[in-house]
């Protein structure tokens, strides 16, 4: 059973929807037992970056996803928002997140007045290792995108694919058992399909 | 690189799907999850759905059928049609929609668009804006669907709405609705000159050429359609089209 971590920020409703679909099993879990009886987690999330820690905490949910993530290492998928709670620190808010993975998670600051921030839409990932979390996904996967902030690993190494918007930035990351997407797999067809899929299917040594 | 988002508009009344033409004569197109479920398959760039009878009926949402759609949209949802309050929002956040669209409560209840950009985020908060010419050739921001006049031109609305946290500005011309000859490119383009946001170009697109213009010319950030998607031919016959991937990927090239 897979576990989607539900801390009052967006819509965990697509996500569902979409696992359904590849034929997954997930339960919505704000009750850290369920996270312990889960095999995998995915933590979702769409809005402030602040807002997102201090929901976490006034839920109690660090601690559970702490020991899950870090200790028992189960494979974690974080979404958007939730990759970047994944993150050490954010400047949306100059907060710290959960540490997780070894980066920071900085605001767009773009040269060309023509790239619009947000960075809304359609665009491609470029892998840069091979994961079981990208099998028969290619640099030609289009993936649907909504952020003002990016992913900034401290280790070149963690970095899973880029995407470019005014710069290459690291649209995903990998580091052990953690995977963060800054993209939206639950809301990018087919190619989002694959990938949860994958992660649903993955088995880590 | 990014592309340009091309997307569906489904107009829903009393539970069907729609096409109007200058937000009048409403044509029957069929059963909309039924049309949903197509455009999922053709993988379409995002879908907004709006349905046209909440405000008129002065109703909330039909949350059933959004909550059929949402299990058949494997892409990005923007709903709009008769929301008025954050909990109906909130509703239809979690069914799975990841925008939503306010037109009339914009006007009306303007401070709901902060509230819930504070709460929803700026991204998932659409402010559309129908606009129509005067006969002296002004343009007028009319709401309730066409029906009732508002004070504020467009560009000044759109500003106070984008200053409240609209993430995007659907702008629709209802003298080019279903007319499928092309987008008001000038209200387009005074449009993109004045906000930062995304704009999405809609009313009268009829051809991969008009999404060129929309963007080349008029600085749209993405081009949304209805009578194109649904009708084929000059006698309107029913048809669920989308344009090639390759063709989507040159737009605004």
């Amino acid at each position: 059973m897979l576990a989607i971590i539900d801390y009052g920020m967006g819509n965990l409703g697509s996500i569902q929807n979409m696992l359904k679909k590849v034929g997954v099993r997930a339960t919505i879990a704000s009750d850290p037992a369920i996270i312990d009886a889960a095999a995998k987690i995915i933590l979702p999330g769409v809005g402030h970056f602040a807002a997102g820690m201090k929901n976490l905490k006034e839920r109690g949910l660090i601690e559970a996803l702490r020991r899950n993530v870090l200790e028992t290492k189960k494979p974690t998928l974080g979404i958007c928002l939730g990759a970047q709670l994944l993150t050490e620190f954010s400047e949306e808010g100059n907060v710290e997140g959960l540490g997780f993975i070894k980066a920071k998670t900085l605001r767009f600051q773009l040269d060309d007045a023509t790239l619009k921030v947000p960075h809304m839409g359609w665009n491609l990932i470029a892998p840069q290792k091979s994961s079981p979390l990208l099998e028969g996904l290619s640099s030609q996967s289009r993936f649907y995108f909504v952020h003002s902030y990016f992913l900034k690993a401290e280790s070149p190494s963690d970095i899973l694919t880029k995407t470019h918007y005014g710069f290459d930035f690291a649209s995903a990351l990998e580091h052990q058992n953690i995977f963060a997407a800054q993209f939206h797999p639950e809301k990018s067809h087919k190619f989002g399909m694959r990938l949860m899929k994958n992660f649903a299917d993955l088995r880590l040594n | 690189m990014l592309r340009t988002r091309v997307i569906p508009v489904l107009l829903i009344q009393d539970g069907g799907l729609y096409k109007t033409q200058r937000f009048k004569d409403p044509k029957y197109v069929g059963d909309p999850i039924n049309a949903v479920k197509i455009f999922n398959e053709k993988e379409v760039d995002e879908i907004i759905v709006l349905d046209i009878s909440a405000t008129r009926e002065n109703r909330g949402p039909d949350f059933n059928l959004i909550a059929d759609i949402a299990t058949e949209c494997f892409m990005p949802f923007c709903y709009g049609g008769g929301v008025k309050s954050i909990d109906e929002m909130k509703r239809l956040f979690s069914l799975g929609a990841e925008k939503i669209a306010l037109n009339t409560s914009a006007v009306e209840t303007p401070h709901l668009i902060q509230e819930a950009a504070d709460l929803f985020g700026a991204q998932a908060i659409v402010a559309s804006i129908d606009v129509k010419k005067s006969w002296l050739g002004k343009y007028e921001v009319l709401t309730r669907c066409g029906q009732t006049k508002v004070k504020q031109d467009p560009i000044t609305l759109a500003q106070e709405l984008e200053k409240l946290g609209a993430g995007e500005i659907l702008i629709n011309s209802i003298d080019h609705d279903g007319l499928m000859t092309g987008y008001d490119l000038k209200l387009i383009k005074s449009m993109t000159d004045a906000v930062r946001v995304p704009v999405i170009a809609c009313g009268g697109a009829g051809s991969v050429e008009h999404f060129q213009q929309a963007v080349k010319e008029a600085g749209a950030s993405a081009v949304a359609a209805g009578s194109m998607f649904v009708f084929h031919g000059k006698h309107r016959a029913v048809l669920i089209t989308y344009p090639e991937p390759s063709i989507v990927e040159s737009i605004g090239r």
